[in-house]
């Protein structure tokens, strides 16, 4: 580990321009991750500002009935807090299946957005990494690859994103609020995060010194009948093979309006869009459901050991969605 | 050798220390408390095979509170000839992640974030870990006899005429992981340079073997090597034979005279540094008649060993032993590779071989259509099957029957893929278990008695957080005939006489029959030179571990049965496993609670190599990438489920004068063979390559 400095701000806009004026800077939220890549090396900020005295603790409803998350709420309190569990249950699911007690009493929603890849690979200096050192070279793409990514991916990254929080608020259409040096905006969370491409080393379209400041939930009645569904290597502590969060809204045996996304097949949270168009309007049988995600998962591109996400995910779609259409009859 | 009569033994009793545990007060090797210590982190190759050609430590060694850098360039020359203990005695590397340097610095983080500084140019060689394409290009040779226990190539009769004339036939080949042992505890030391020779706080499964091998490495009488090692936090063989950090360690504090260096390795480094059970390839060939009698069994492993130094696992040790059969053959090929050098892990030999057997043993059942407990019963010997000994005590078949009983086996429907519960496939399955009655050559005890009848009892034994030192106490009281109040254990020191290594599952039998000897010895004295009567100064005694005149005229062995229950979530292939259930035979039991806490131990280690664990090697770069806890998964938690262990009442009185058999690994035996069945019970799909994921399952489902 590397010596660094310390500060801890006192609002959001003096830890925007304490980081502003340090190219070498990083927020500290929680530190669950970032902490963790500096012992390995991987992150070398010269300057920590610790955020976690200034961005909002408070889960407060909004007029148009949605929610405002505040991006220092630990992962725990976000999970237990009533108006979530009740209006968005999937986004309480969703952070409960990651990590450990201990590790979400920590952890802030803030930084669980901006948490880095755990590509092995990514997370060991001694060998090539793109995501790390751009133009390097990808280690994972010849390598050991079974957890990694089958959409979206480039010839230079196949990582994941792996945040469980973030698939839950993809599907939810939530709004990450931010402040930076340019001021204060408002940024979809399907478009926070970035595809590869050839600028792996960029995971989100955040600009030096941007600090999210809140997550807000857009109300969505249907999402009180939401569900996540991880499915990993063991049954607690590990990071989704694949995840679906999904909510759907029937009327008269029809899909009204579906929501689903993916979780770790992809470098950002995947919201399976062609999947969700073509059910709606039709019912939601066990057989358009399939055709559904197939289509989703038609431009799949699956590495050596990873072409057994495509049926996984296939199939978990398929039952997450189908248990939520029971539930609701 | 006289029985010695229960009274401590047997009772469930907690761990003496325990409550100091809870409390922090127990202090393990690197929390010893020592004035000013100094830290140091290790620098570690970045090639997997080469030389170095360069070493620039200037921008190390400038770093405020750096003390001294360690390389090949300033490392004492070693007096070992252990090619895994003999690092920085030149600029060769012989694995990746080999340590080729080290800084000692007034803080830990100093020291870690110095040790980064290090710059190490190689002149890179072309580098061999793939154990699959040694053996395609025939790069294999025979062991040692490093593990000669037993002995390791086998031929009894003519296993292949057997085998081409059986009825039903078997012929499989079964491939474990790659494990590491990851105890809670890393591998640490404390090594502090005196006038009189060097100090060591070390977390090890045997004090006296690493104050020999320091010695022996440093050029010191072992007399002037004292090591303490009060409380381990687990090993699991990891910390039996030494390895290169307390060679680094004992260096390091020569480069800083009368300071104490601390050094504990980092996970990451636990991948590298410490051993690890090595993958395994096992062909398993068994011939049998219509009625599921085997005729002819043949047990081949293939496994890989360092350049540096031969370990051989000895996956067919439990091969001969178990059934009864008139054809024989085991055979090890090992492949000397460019990684660390594997080491004993819980079970060596035993763990992955019978995962091998019992799978086989499983398969035949279905092919002669007999159920799997029935099968075993009809292959019981009366005999060893080896060499006609007959067993001390053999109650597998009491097991087998017991097991079936508590599991609710009777009503099962060998059926696979029958069974369908809310989405997940419901099976079953079983396995037998067996491991050796080991006594372990090396101890001595000092027992010594006042007049207020307060007995001392002094051996630089260890307990590695299995219990042992409380379970020892009840021997000692025991063979003592006083109440435990009466007895002080004192272990983990070398001042004290020496111990056999823990290990074997022997340390209650080895060091316990040497208590037992030292009692009976205390009682001759007191009898023949002091009437009977404690003198007034008090009496000590030191005796060897005795002979045990059984030894060659019985086999020993433990036994027992291990039950499974597994779902397998049809349209996903997750696998859970709700339900363990082993019945074992092992002799007396000295402390059931603690005894049982091995037995589900062992048992959860063998459900975490059946559906988790295993290090991935790229051979690429020539080591395990997923050098963490996050990555190389053990079973969590929520992936245990009921985990239930019995024994059965056993009375041997050969094995030593407790009775006792070893309860330590004999539980990790035969689990993941449970449990690999089960799934094909569950799923009608067999998987013959460890860790059963998900993706194996998911292309059936």
């Amino acid at each position: 580990m590397r010596p660094f400095r310390y500060e801890r701000a006192t609002d959001p806009s003096s830890a925007v321009a304490l980081l502003a004026r340090s190219p070498q800077a990083a927020f500290l939220g929680g530190g669950t991750n970032l902490v963790d890549l500096m012992k390995l090396d991987v992150a070398r900020p010269e300057l920590l500002v610790d955020v976690r005295g200034v961005t909002s603790r408070a889960i407060e409803e909004l007029p148009d009935g949605g929610v405002r998350i505040g991006a220092g709420v630990s992962n725990s309190d976000l999970a237990a807090d009533p108006l979530i569990r009740r209006r968005y249950p999937v986004v309480a699911q969703a952070v409960l299946t990651g990590a450990s007690t201990q590790l979400r009493n920590l952890a802030t929603v803030g930084g669980n957005l901006l948490q880095r890849t755990r590509c092995v690979y990514f997370q060991d200096v001694s060998t090539a990494c793109n995501k790390r050192e751009p133009g390097a070279g990808c280690s994972a793409i010849e390598g050991h690859n079974r957890d990694l990514a089958i959409l979206g991916v480039s010839p230079d990254c196949i990582a994941t994103h792996p945040s469980d929080l973030a698939v839950a608020l993809a599907a939810m259409d939530a709004m990450v609020r931010t402040i930076g040096p340019d001021g204060s905006r408002t940024i979809p969370l399907t478009e926070l995060h970035r595809l590869p491409g050839s600028e792996p080393q960029h995971d989100n379209v955040l600009t030096h010194g941007e600090l999210i400041t809140a997550v807000d939930l857009p109300p969505l009645a249907f999402a009180g009948r939401s569900y996540y569904r991880k499915i990993r290597d063991r049954a607690s502590y590990a990071f989704a093979l694949v995840s679906v969060a999904a909510a759907i809204d029937l009327a008269d045996g029809q899909v009204r309006d579906v929501r689903i996304a993916l979780g770790g097949v992809a470098h950002k949270p995947w919201r399976a869009t062609r999947a969700e168009d073509l059910l709606r309007g039709g019912p939601a049988t066990e057989d358009r459901l399939r055709r559904a995600a197939e289509a989703e998962l038609a431009d799949a591109q699956p590495q050596a050991d990873n072409a057994f996400k495509i049926p996984l995910a296939r199939n978990a779609i398929v039952r997450t969605v189908l248990d939520l259409v029971e539930v609701a009859r | 050798m006289s029985a010695v009569t229960p009274r401590a033994m047997g009772q469930a009793l907690d761990r003496l220390e325990g409550a100091d545990k809870v409390r922090g007060l127990a202090p393990y090797a690197f929390e010893h408390p020592v004035p000013h210590p100094a830290y140091l982190s290790a620098v570690r190759s970045t090639v997997a095979t080469g030389e170095i050609v360069g070493i620039d430590c200037s921008q190390a060694s400038a770093q405020p509170g750096v003390l001294a850098v360690l390389t090949h360039l300033n490392a004492p020359r070693l007096g070992t000839d252990d090619g895994e203990l003999r690092i920085l005695q030149s600029g060769d590397v012989a694995f990746r992640g080999q340590f080729v340097g080290g800084v000692i610095a007034e803080t830990s983080e100093i020291a870690r974030h110095a040790a980064g500084l290090v710059r190490v140019e190689y002149r890179e060689r072309p580098h061999d870990v793939d154990l699959e394409s040694s053996r395609e290009r025939g790069q294999l040779r025979v062991p040692q006899q490093t593990m000669a226990l037993f002995p390791m190539d086998i031929d009894k009769g003519d296993v292949d005429s057997a085998l081409a004339s059986a009825a039903v036939q078997v012929d499989c080949t079964y491939r474990t992981a790659w494990y590491n042992h990851n105890p809670l505890e890393p591998h640490t030391t404390i090594a502090r340079w005196t006038s009189d020779g060097l100090t060591l706080h070390v977390s090890t499964q045997h004090p006296r073997g690493v104050q020999t091998t320091v010695a022996t490495a440093f050029r010191l009488e072992p007399d002037q090597v004292r090591v303490f090692s009060p409380h381990v936090g687990g090993a699991f063989g990891s910390k039996g034979p030494r390895h290169s950090d307390v060679i680094l360690a004992v260096m390091a504090a020569q480069l800083v005279p009368d300071r104490p260096v601390r050094f504990a390795l980092t996970r990451h480094e636990m991948f590298t540094q410490t051993g690890y059970r090595t993958p395994t390839i096992q062909r398993v060939r068994l011939g049998a008649d219509t009625d599921g009698r085997l005729t002819a069994v043949s047990h081949e492993s293939i496994e890989q060993t360092s350049r540096l130094k031969e370990f051989a696992e000895h996956a067919t040790r439990a091969t001969p032993t178990v059934y009864a059969t008139p054809h024989l053959r085991t055979r090890q090929q090992l492949a000397a590779l460019d990684l660390p050098t594997p080491v004993i892990m819980r079970a060596p030999g035993e763990c992955p071989g019978m995962y091998a057997l019992e799978s086989a043993m499983d398969e035949l059942a279905i092919a002669c259509g007999l159920d799997p407990v029935e099968l075993r019963l009809r292959n019981e010997p009366d005999t060893h099957p080896l060499d006609g000994l007959p067993f001390s005590s053999r109650n597998l078949s009491a097991c087998l029957r017991e097991g079936a009983r508590r599991f609710g086996w009777e009503s099962r429907d060998p059926t696979p893929r029958a069974r369908r519960r809310d989405g997940w496939l419901v099976g079953t399955g079983m396995a037998a278990t067996t491991y050796p009655t080991l006594r372990l050559p090396g101890s001595k005890v000092t027992i010594r008695v006042t007049p207020d009848g307060r007995h001392t009892v002094l051996m630089a034994a260890v307990d590695i957080g299995t219990g042992t030192r409380t379970a020892l106490t009840q021997v000692a009281a025991d063979a003592l005939r006083v109440d435990l109040a009466q007895v002080e254990l004192r272990l983990g020191d070398t001042a004290y006489p020496p111990a056999a290594p823990e290990g074997g599952s022997a340390g209650i039998t080895s060091w316990g029959a040497t208590i037992c000897e030292g009692a009976d010895e205390l009682r001759r004295r007191l009898a023949a030179d002091h009437g009977g009567t404690v003198p007034a100064e008090g009496l000590e005694v030191t005796v060897d571990m005795p002979e045990n005149p059984h030894l060659k005229q019985y086999a020993m062995h433990a036994f027992g049965a291990q039950f499974a229950e597994v779902r397998v979530r049809e349209e996903t292939g997750e696998i859970r496993v709700p339900r363990q259930l082993g019945v074992y035979a092992v002799g007396r039991v000295v402390n059931p609670k603690t005894a049982r806490s091995q037995l589900i131990g062992g048992m959860t280690m063998g459900l975490s190599m059946a559906l988790h664990e295993a290090s991935l090697l790229d051979p690429r770069y020539g080591h395990v990438v997923n050098h963490d806890l996050a990555t190389y998964h053990v079973s969590s938690n929520a992936d245990v489920g009921t985990v239930e262990a019995y024994w059965i009442e056993e009375d041997d009185p050969y094995v030593n004068p407790m009775g006792t058999k070893g309860i330590g690994e004999i539980g990790i035996v035969g689990a993941a063979a449970a449990i690999a069945n089960a799934v094909h019970h569950a799923t009608g799909v067999r998987i013959r390559e460890l860790p059963i994921t998900l993706d194996k399952l998911l292309p059936y489902a």
